[in-house]
């Protein structure tokens, strides 16, 4: 993989996108995988509709009736974006969104496939791994995604928003 | 002396002793920390040093509350973290 930024934000607002062919041609074939694994019921997907109540399952499913098509859509809404785009050199921020939630859809589906945890972040990838191709596309996924990361945060004031709600407190885990 | 209900939250949400609910997101090995931190800030309005040390408490201790309040608000929040992938609960306090 050769290294150098593929996305930067320009003075202007828009996000400039330089990315190799090679890089283009795996990342046109991404969104329309993804939209036929959303149409089934593939495990690899849970992380992608988590239960909203932690302990009351009756409630959670009852949830999920309720917006499991809304959660469906906006992940298909993001993957038609990226598919529209998939050759642009420049982007607005509502395209490089649409990116990014399309790739972080992405990655929770393999990573979950794959059973990634935060040990694999420092450890190399082997070659002779039979997973290598489906991490090596893992891991260059959230190369990417971090670099839009970096190019959106960019353009948030850190300071927040005016009038926001008050964060709660730290607490102490368990 | 001072009346005792300085001590509540002055919000006129709380009626009813049980209604405050929390929002929780839990600690997974896929979304990026940079990523985190940039929802927090997007959903939340949060400034960028809460946002941070709202997903340093994530990944340090395993979940972090991020947002509180009536039961709707709860759910329009857990929504909101579901659609950026975040793997959020919801309980009552």
């Amino acid at each position: 993989m050769q290294l150098g930024r593929r996305i930067t934000r320009t003075r202007e607002g828009r996000f400039r996108l330089k990315i190799p062919p090679e890089e283009r041609e795996i990342l046109r074939s991404l969104p329309g995988q993804m939209r036929e694994m959303l149409g089934t019921d593939h495990p690899a997907l849970r992380r992608l509709f988590p239960p909203a109540y932690e302990d009351d399952p009756e409630r959670s499913a009852e949830f999920e009736r309720l917006m499991r098509e809304d959660l469906l859509d906006h992940h298909r809404g993001h993957l038609e974006i990226m598919e529209e785009t998939a050759d642009a050199t420049e982007l607005d921020e509502e395209q490089i969104s649409a990116w990014m939630g399309a790739i972080n859809g992405l990655r929770l589906a393999l990573g979950t496939r794959l059973e990634v945890t935060e040990e694999m972040y420092d450890r190399s990838l082997s070659e002779s791994d039979p997973r290598y191709p489906a991490l090596a596309l893992f891991f260059y996924l959230g190369w990417l995604e971090e670099q839009i990361v970096a190019a959106l945060l960019a353009g948030v004031d850190p300071a927040g928003v005016p009038g926001a709600p008050d964060p709660p407190p730290p607490r102490d885990g368990g | 002396m001072l009346p005792r209900e300085t001590d509540l939250p002055s919000t006129d949400d709380v009626i009813e002793p049980d209604r405050l609910w929390i929002v929780i997101v839990w600690n997974d090995p896929i979304n990026l920390m940079s990523y985190v931190t940039l929802v927090f800030q997007k959903l939340f309005g949060y400034s960028r040093e809460v946002a941070e040390r709202l997903m340093w408490e994530v990944h340090t201790l395993g979940r972090a509350v991020v947002s509180s309040g009536s039961r709707e608000k709860a759910e329009f929040d857990t929504f909101r973290l579901h659609r950026h992938g975040l793997w959020a609960t919801m309980q009552r306090d």
